[in-house]
Order: structure tokens, then sequence, then C-alpha cells
């Protein structure tokens, strides 16, 4: 296959980028999406020109670490599908492919293709947990869990906090990720009693840092996880809620 | 990046390098009384946005269907208008609850304008440099995506047809309370008619996507009737639109008039 | 000097040793605690959860990992489950059943006292992953699912669909989270260590290198916690994380840590075979496919058509004929080996010729589509996703693959180095699998470690150090160390050679594939012990690294790896050649029955090799701490 790139290149954080195009000849279509990019960095250093920089660790579509916008989609075309498990097959010989980082105010560019994330985990910091001190832990038994909910849970716990949810979204919405999150801790009986204060700090976090949700689907359509958009409602239903139980909490607070 | 805890109003500590860049929006530090608190963050104001709709929804709906009454002649629609002013009969002092009920209307309207602008400015800052490859959307639809520009237009709209048909400033042949001559006079002037259409036609796209997504704003949700969301929204968006866009068709075909 | 082990085991009967050695460990005063600072380095199972015990013990602690976030680490790719002696299932599962079974299962390499130790803890760590909100797979009646994995006869096995590593490493990160928001967690992302400082004898602190902005820090602490993970990406072509790397345990042994073990390293059977020279990484295919999949290849040499020409009669499914009893279930260095020998037989299968089938047809057949779907549904998707195959057509094409190393940093029963101070944990050391691991035992070593070991032994070594501030980072010891590392990245920047990093790291990962993979002999082995110097110092003076070192610069970061990697081969190779036996993941071919079976000597080999460095120029050399075993008979496995 010949394909013809046109990537985003930035040195730093505060430069500023451009497309800069790449003719890369021979590629098989065997090849993962990163490997052809490996290999278009091979050949840069060959000719002494420094290489793109993009994120990737895993390879197997589980740590969430990879993340392009590609031709205009989070991770591409294919469906349920991470940058780094992307084919080369799903393109045809001679495209043009364009490829950038994702972008929204709370990722910066880092250099080139990569971004800092970190927001997403100063959500999680916010409540995205539940308090058990090692040690503490009852018999794993003793609180049964149902099964639905157990497998709801799972269904939200299975984000991999790529970020592809902020960089579809229109908005740079990380509604998706934080639904997740608070999702599939208030599904579970061990989550409730952090229920109402996760709820609240962990939207309120998000929303120090990203857009507003419309409701629009891009998100859950670049997912990889194919995450619900259920999950988004239930955050908003939680949402209301904690408002209320927080506020009649502080309340028994001050008689106490 | 060594960083301060997440709920402090302090800006995150920047470690150089790791975390620099990371844009955020300062949090309040004063405890705000829960309803303005609530209404503070994005999820409340996109409450209040489908609150306020669901409340503008109700009000198109009645004000089609009691319009419709022009198909019955002169003197159904006029004493239509009429007792909307002495609604409450002789319990209340004429015209007083269409009041109560005009501020309601102008109430839910502020907020849904409110939240609306102060969400997009929000949405902008969110995302300071746009795609430069461009986008490739899959889950969006053009209502969605012109929620903005179809509200502006039924706002727009909305000036000129409280002036022409309630106040009668843009009407030269408004006569006070002769809905039916008002109709007619109106809509059997071309431009004035496709003017109506377009506008109730932005007014049917806006509905489309707003009456579908204050379920998810609302967290109205369930698997079982997930899909019967969209239905309603896309029945009550055509209802208002054929039933809006039928007015100024039927006047200009001469069936009202 | 030579070095002495010690491995500390406390005294008593088995049953009782760890419950005596807490009691018998100095405490430290709630008050004191956070008078003492202590570094984590690695944010996987072993790291996250013991950052957030200490944490929550009041201990000072930072974690410094070079992911952009801690949930990133490479603990997150573990698919198939994690053990526990429950017995939930009342299937005769015990404490002494799962010690029994993680010592037979190590080929009689490992310590009898922290294998007991680890066996009774894992059923805490299934109490603590429950409460912390992991989505372990559940019955109708809301209590646990078990299955059963890897071969072993009771069902102990807990699981979150296939993303139990997924799920476990969360709940771990969420705990760091929560104790970073209390604020007695400092997070250092994106932040590699480089070196140990290590000062009169004692371990002081590390130096790293930010990422992103290139600059080298000192950070020092009263101790050093080690969770970085194992060293298979060595071979280059792993089932391990892009990034994974053996930089901090290599650095820890040139400063004085011993390397226990090096070359036993555990090959995963069903990994989906490379597909071009391209091939940046392997994907592993869970070990529970070999329920329902016959692996089988042609009997004919160079058979080139597609597996649904081949009739029955001229296939060889050669596990079920050499071991009839176990069939297709047999221990993942068997199903490898055999892999193996048939492949380099020529009867490989696939376009490169590099796999062998792993068949569902009748499977499917006899329990129809669906049951194998909503078993293995989300594989196939996977198998499909990277291959473009239909596995319910076409029978899978699987390969071995490195997956894990056994071997690591040397740790005593307090999971501490020969250096004091420095303390290492989970895939990092070497402590608990022996010569070869079970599946679904990684998982509980790293949390086992983390959360219940740490905590307590860490304590009993920080206690005599009271009062003492740790050395400040102006010490000279500090800024010796950071000049060598900034030193170091220099060298990369300005060899300006021909050849990238990749190319030499290819190239070193196909000599020790080659030479130390599955199968050793001593003709590869001394072949190898003299071909990866020569290498080496071509990587030295011809590699090219492009860019600046103030700045985001992968190829420089892999440099630093791929330097490690290189003396960290010799090591494997020069263990691996030592050990004249085959035990476990270790397989020479000198040493096998009559029947192509491992052959143990117990006799001679029944110890823990240690190496200890010597210079950069000298072998290390080694020390042994025996092995004893008093509680299980010495058996020869067999899969007949």
């Amino acid at each position: 296959m010949h394909i013809t790139l046109k990537v985003w290149r930035q040195t730093g954080p505060d430069a500023t980028g451009r497309f800069e195009t790449y003719e890369a000849p021979d590629i098989s279509p065997e090849m993962s999406f990163l490997e052809m990019l490996d290999l278009v960095n091979e050949r840069l250093i060959e000719a002494g020109r420094e290489p793109i920089e993009f994120d990737s660790d895993c390879r197997e579509g589980i740590c969430g670490t990879c993340g392009l916008m590609i031709n205009g989609q989070a991770h591409g075309p294919q469906r349920a599908t991470a940058t780094c498990q992307l084919h080369m097959r799903e393109f045809s010989d001679g495209e043009h492919i364009t490829v950038e980082p994702w972008r929204a105010a709370a990722f910066p560019i880092v250099k080139d293709l990569v971004v800092n994330r970190a927001a997403l985990d100063r959500i999680v910091e916010a409540g995205g947990f539940i308090t058990a001190r090692v040690g503490s832990a009852p018999d794993a038994n003793l609180i049964p869990v149902p099964k639905e909910s157990a497998d709801a849970a799972m269904d939200a716990a299975a984000c991999i906090g790529c970020g592809a949810c902020v960089a579809a979204c229109p908005n740079s919405a990380a509604q998706l990720f934080t639904a997740a999150k608070v999702q599939h801790l208030n599904l579970l009986p061990q989550g409730q009693a952090q229920r109402w204060s996760r709820t609240q700090e962990m939207v309120e976090t998000m929303e120090l840092f990203f857009g507003s949700c419309t409701n629009y689907g891009e998100c859950h359509e670049a997912c990889p996880k194919e995450i619900s958009l259920d999950f988004i409602a239930m955050m908003n239903r939680d949402y209301v809620k904690a408002m209320l139980t927080n506020r009649q909490r502080d309340g028994q607070k001050k008689v106490g | 990046m060594a960083q301060a805890s997440a709920d402090t109003d302090q800006a995150v500590a920047t470690r150089p390098g790791a975390e620099a860049g990371v844009v955020h929006r300062r949090r309040s530090r004063r405890k705000l009384p829960w309803p303005i608190g609530f209404y503070r963050t994005a999820v409340g104001k996109k409450w209040v946005m489908a609150l306020s709709g669901i409340a503008l929804l109700g009000y198109v709906l009645v004000h089609m269907l009691g319009n419709m009454k022009v198909y019955l002649g002169p003197e159904e629609i006029n004493s239509y208008g009429e007792s909307l002013r002495e609604l409450g009969g002789h319990l209340v002092p004429r015209t007083n609850l269409l009041w109560l009920m005009r501020i309601g209307l102008i109430l839910a309207f502020a907020v849904h304008i409110h939240s609306a602008y102060s969400l997009t400015r929000m949405n902008i800052s969110s995302r300071p440099e746009r795609y430069q490859g461009g986008r490739d959307y899959i889950a969006v639809n053009f209502a969605s995506r012109t929620m903005r520009w179809t509200g502006i237009i039924v706002l727009l709209y909305l000036a000129y047809h409280l002036a022409d048909l309630t106040w009668g400033w843009a009407n030269p042949d408004f006569i006070r309370g002769d809905v039916y001559h008002n109709m007619v006079e109106s809509f059997s002037r071309w431009p004035v008619a496709i003017l109506y259409i377009v506008a109730n036609v932005a007014l049917a796209i806006h509905i489309y996507h707003g009456a579908w997504s204050m379920f998810q704003s609302l967290g109205i949700n369930n698997p079982r009737y997930n899909e019967a969301r969209r239905v309603f929204a896309g029945a009550f968006a055509f209802a208002i639109g054929a039933g809006n866009v039928l007015f100024p068709v039927m006047v200009l075909t001469g069936v009202i008039g | 000097m030579t070095l002495t082990l010690d491995a500390k085991i406390p005294s008593g009967p088995l049953t009782d040793k760890w419950n005596n050695h807490r009691f018998e460990l100095k405490l430290v005063n709630p008050n004191n605690k956070r008078k003492f600072k202590i570094i984590v380095v690695g944010s996987g199972l072993a790291g996250a959860s013991a950052a957030a015990s200490l944490a929550e013990l009041g201990y000072e602690v930072e974690v410094f990992t070079f992911h952009d976030s801690p949930r990133r680490a490479h603990s997150i790719a573990a698919q198939g489950g994690i053990n526990a002696a429950k017995n939930y299932q009342n299937d005769g599962d015990s404490v002494f059943r799962l010690f029994y079974d993680t010592v037979k299962g190590g080929d009689f390499r490992s310590r009898e006292a922290n294998v007991y130790r680890l066996a009774e803890l894992s059923g805490d760590i299934i109490d603590q992953a429950t409460a912390q909100g992991v989505p372990f797979a559940r019955e109708y009646g809301g209590l646990l699912a078990n299955r059963s994995f890897g071969g072993a006869q009771v069902s102990r096995t807990f699981y979150a669909r296939g993303q139990t590593g997924q799920q476990l490493l969360l709940g771990a990160y969420q705990s760091l989270a929560n104790q970073i928001r209390e604020g007695s967690v400092t997070l250092y992302n994106k932040m590699e260590m480089l070196e140990l400082v290590v000062e009169d004898g004692r371990t002081v602190g590390i130096i790293c290198r930010d990422l992103i902005s290139g600059e080298i820090s000192a950070h020092a602490a009263h101790a050093v916690v080690l969770a970085t993970g194992g060293y298979g990406n060595v071979y280059y072509l792993s089932t391990n994380a892009m990034n994974s790397n053996a930089t901090a345990i290599w650095r820890a042994h040139r400063k004085g840590a011993a390397f226990a073990n090096p070359c036993y390293t555990q090959i995963h059977p069903t990994c989906i075979p490379a597909s071009d020279e391209f091939q940046s990484k392997l994907t592993l295919m869970s070990e529970s496919l070999r329920n329902d999949g016959r692996i089988w290849v042609p009997k004919a040499y160079d058979d080139n058509r597609p597996p649904g020409e081949i009739p029955e009669a001229e296939r060889d499914y050669y596990l079920e004929r050499k071991y009839p009893a176990f069939g297709n279930l047999v221990p993942r260095d068997v199903a490898s080996r055999n892999a193996k020998l048939v492949v380099d037989e020529g009867r490989g299968v696939g376009p490169l010729k590099n796999g062998v089938y792993l068949d569902f047809a009748d499977a499917i057949t006899r329990d129809g589509r669906d049951t194998i779907e909503a078993k293995y549904g989300n594989l196939f998707d996977m198998y499909q996703r990277i291959t473009a195959e239909d596995p319910y057509d076409l029978p899978m094409r699987i390969y071995p693959a490195t997956h894990y190393t056994m071997g690591g940093l040397w740790v005593d029963y307090d999971l501490m180095s020969t250096i004091p101070g420095l303390f290492v944990l989970g895939e990092a050391n070497f402590s608990d699998h022996g010569a070869n691991r079970l599946g679904a035992s990684a998982l509980m070593q790293g949390l086992a470690d983390g959360y219940f070991v740490i905590p307590y032994t860490i304590g009993g070594y920080l206690s005599t150090f009271l009062g003492q501030p740790p050395l400040p980072t102006e010490h000279e010891a500090f800024e010796n160390a950071r000049r060598a590392v900034e030193e170091r990245t220099r060298t990369f920047l300005s060899t300006k050679g021909t050849r990238s990093v990749d190319y030499y790291h290819k190239e070193l990962g196909k000599l020790v594939w080659d030479n130390i993979g599955m199968a050793r002999n001593r003709t590869g082995l001394e072949k190898a012990i003299a071909e990866i110097p020569a290498l080496r110092e071509e990587f030295h003076s011809n590699v090219r690294v492009l860019g600046s070192g103030d700045s985001l610069n992968s190829s420089l970061e892999k440099a630093g790896r791929v330097a490690d990697f290189f003396e960290l081969a010799e090591l494997m190779a020069r263990d691996a050649l030592h050990r004249e036996e085959s035990c476990g993941g270790h397989f020479r071919e000198e040493h096998q029955t009559a029947e192509g079976e491992a052959r143990r000597d117990d006799e001679n080999f029944s110890y823990v090799a240690a190496w200890e460095w010597k210079g950069p120029d000298t072998p290390q050399e080694l020390v042994k701490e025996p092995l004893t075993f008093e509680h299980v008979e010495l058996t020869q496995r067999s899969y007949k």
C-alpha cells in the first residue's frame, strides 16, 4: 500500500503547530496503524529527521495510552477499536490520511501528537473511589451484589480512560468518562456510603476542565469500549439527588 | 506533578513539564444557596434548560391547538382569544391569570436562553483550537448541530411574531382583538408567510433534538423505553412543525379567509 | 567482598511464620510515621497498592510513574483472573493446596515460606478488592463466581470478564487517587527513574528524568520501593507493553542489588503470531481458549492447503497424541515447547508458517456456536480485529510469546533487596513463582506484596532510623548520580550514529529469542554470550538518537532502556548456561527425558541463583541461596 500522511507537528505546548505531509510507500495491510507510524518514524530517523512523537503502550486496546484523531474521527474509522488495534487494511491504497492530536483546552499538546490528559485523573481524585482502608474489608461474600448490578458496574468500569470521548465531543465534554467512573461505583452496594459526595465532587471537578454535554452522542461512537450514553443520564439523575441529599446532610451536621 | 487536593479552589499547582498547560476554571469559594449553586453547574443548567424546555414545549403545543380554532371561523378563534384574557373567570381580575402565565413563559424563555448562552461560552472555551484537519461526525445530526442557530432564528422570529400579531406594530391592518382578521391579513402577505414557515421549520428542528435531549439531561432513562424517546421527539417536532406551517399555507390557498 | 544472602525466613512452623514475624517486626508509632518519606517507583498493581496502603498508615509517600496516569501500568492488560484460596466452591481448596500448587507449578524453585504467605494472604486480596468496588463476576445469588484456570483442579480464580487486571488495577489506582486527594501521596507522572542513589550502603533516593521537560532531578527518601514490572521486552517481541522495561531494577542491580534467576522467563502458548517483520508487539489470547480448542498442524511438511482442505487423517493433533491424559491442557511451557518443535520442523501454518492451529470446529459442532460465543465472544472479536480472520469459520493461528519473567531482583522475606532500604515488589522481584508461574497468580502476588506485606515489613526497617531526616539532595551522592545520568543522556544524543534504537532492540530481541528462548542449549547460550557484547558495542557507537534532551523524546527514552536490556540479556545467557538442568520456564535441551520432558537436577541446582554486579567490565558473580523443602515432596511433573 502507498499512503500519504498529513501529520500534525508541534515542537512544544506553546509552539505553533502545522501539518506536515509524509509519503509512506510499501505499507503492509497487516500492520496496525501505530506500526505504520513506527515505520514512518524509522524512515524519518534514517533520513536524519526527528521522528513523530505519539503515545502508545500496551497496543492491545486496554491501557488507553494511545489516541489519535484519524481523518477527523477519534481512534479512526473502525468502531469499538482503539488506535493501536486499528489496522491498515481499513484504509485503501493511495489514501490520504490526516492525523491530529486530541484537542481540548484541558488536553494541552505536549509535542506532536501527544497530549496531557492529567485532567481525567483530577476527576477521579475528586471522588472516584470507595474509601476502604486496607485491612478493614469484610469477607468478600458478606455483601451480596445482584448480578445485574455487578454486570452494569462492569459495563461502566470497562472505560480505559483514553479521552476519545472528550476528543470526539464537539463541546470537549468529559461526560462519558465521568459518568462511567461515577456509575461504576454508584451502581454497587459498596459504593453507596460515598455515593452523593462522590457524584457532586466528580461532576463539579469535571466542569472545571471540560465542556458541557449537549447529547450529541459522538462520545459513544468514538468510545473503544462502547460505553453507553445511559450512564450519562444516570449521572445527571444522581447529581440532582446528590445536591439535595448533600444539602440535607450539611443540615444534619449543623444540628449534630 | 505535585498538586493540591482536587476540592480546593486553588488552581492546581504545576510542576514544570508534566502538568503544564492544563487549563481549568476556578471554582467559586462561596457556598451558594442550593438553587443558585445548582444552576451554576453545567449539569444544573442542563436540568434548567430541560425543565424550561418542557414548559415551552407545552406552550407551543397549546398555542398551536388553540390557533386551530381558526379553522372553525372568526367567532370561535376570537372568543378563544378573549377567553384567554378571562382565564380564571370572575375569581381573579381580568388578564391577571394570563399575565401570570406570561410571566412564567418569559421566565422560562429567559433561563432557557441564558443557560444556552452560558453553556455555549463554556463549550467554546473548552476547545480554543479547533481540529485543523476537520471532523468527520458520526452521531450528530442536523438538528443537534444547529440548536444554537435554530434557537436564534426562533428567538428573532418571536420578536417579530409578537410585533405582528400581539402588539400589531408590524401589521398595518392590525385590529386589536380580531385574531382571525389579523392572522389572515398577515399571512396573505408572501414575505410574512415565508418568514413564518421558515421559523416554524426551525422550531420543529429545534424540538426534534430538544425533546429527545431533555430526557437525557433529566436522567429519564431506561433501556426499555429509550427508543420511544426518539419516536416521541420526532412525532412532537413533526406535529408542531406541520400544524404551524399549515396556517399560512391555508391562508395563502384561501382555505382560511 | 562476596555477598551473603540471608533470606531472613522467620522461625517456627510454616503456618505460623508470617504471624510470628508480624509480631516480631518493630512498629513505628503513628505520630512518627509521617516523619518517614517513602518513594514508590511504578504504579501498577504492586506499586499503586503499596503506595495507597503506606499512605493510609501515615507515611509520606511519593509515587513516580513514567506513564501519564498511574492507571496505565501494564498490570491492566492481565485478562484471566486472580487466584485465592477462598474455597467458596467447596471443591477442596485450601491455603495449603494453593501453596502446594504454586510450589509445584514453580518446579520447586521457590521459597516455601514466601509462597505459603502468599497463599495465606490471597483471600484478603479478594476481600479488599471487593470492598473497593472491583466488579468481580457474580452468581445470580449475588455471591462471587469462580472458574478453574490454567489446569488447576479446583475453581479458585476470581475474574471480571476478560479484564481482571484492568479492574484490580483500577481498584488500586482509585485507592491511590483517594490518598492523593487526602494529600498523603504526591504523584509524579511522566517521570522515569534512571538511577538509584546509595550512600553508606543504604538506599537514600533516586534520580529521575521528567519525560516532558527533560529535567533531571534528585529525590531523597528513607526507603525506596521498586514495583516496575518484568523484563520481558528484552525479547523485543513480547506481550508486554511497548514501554515496559528493566531500567529501574537494572540500575539498582548495578548499585549492588543482586539479580536472581534471570533465566526464568515464561512463554505463553496462546498468542497471535507475528504478521510481518514490522510487528511491534504480540497479543495474548486467554489461556482459557485451550479448554475448547484443539491444537493441530498438518502432518506433511510445507503443506500449503487452507485448513479446511486438510482432511482429518492428515492432521496432527500433536498435544493429544503425545499427552493423552492432559491433551491440549498441558502446562504453558509444555504447550509452548511443542509448538516451537512443530514450527521448527517446517509444519507451521499461516502465511509466514509461524503458527499452529487452535481449532474450534469440534467445539462448535458439539456445543453450538452460541455456547462458544458466550464463552469466548470477546476473544474471538479481538482475534478477528487483529487478523481479519473469522475464528468461527477458520481455525485460529497461535504461537508462543514471552509473557512474564519470574526472575528479578533478589529479596528477602521482607521483600528487601541486598541494598538496605531498597524494597522490590511484584514482577520486579523474584520471590514467589520459582521457575514457572501458575496462571492467575501474577495479580495475586503483586497485590499481596503491595497491600499486605510491605506495610508491615517496611516498618521494621524504618524504625531504626527514627529522628534521621532523609539525606539532602545537595549531598554529593545525589550530585554524582545526577551527573552520571546527565552524562548518559548526553552520550546518547551525541553519538550520532546511523541506526535507530529500535533497530538494535530488534536485533537484540532476535538473538535473545533464538538462543535464550523457549529451549536453550549450550551452543546457543555460548553464542549469545559471545555476540551480545559485540552488538552492544555497536549499539553504543552507532546508535542515532535525534532531537534534544529537553523535551519529550521517545528515542532517547528507549535508548537508555535498550542499553540496559543489552546488559541484562548477557546475564540471562550466563544464568541459563550455568543452570545445567531443565526446570519450569528454563528448558535446557541437554537435560530432558527420553520423552522430551524437562529433567530437574535437585541434587545440584536446588538453589536461587543470585548474581552480584562486579563492575561494567567484569562478569557478575554467582551467589547461591539454597532452597530447602520441608512441607512438599519434590516430584517430577508428568502430563502423560
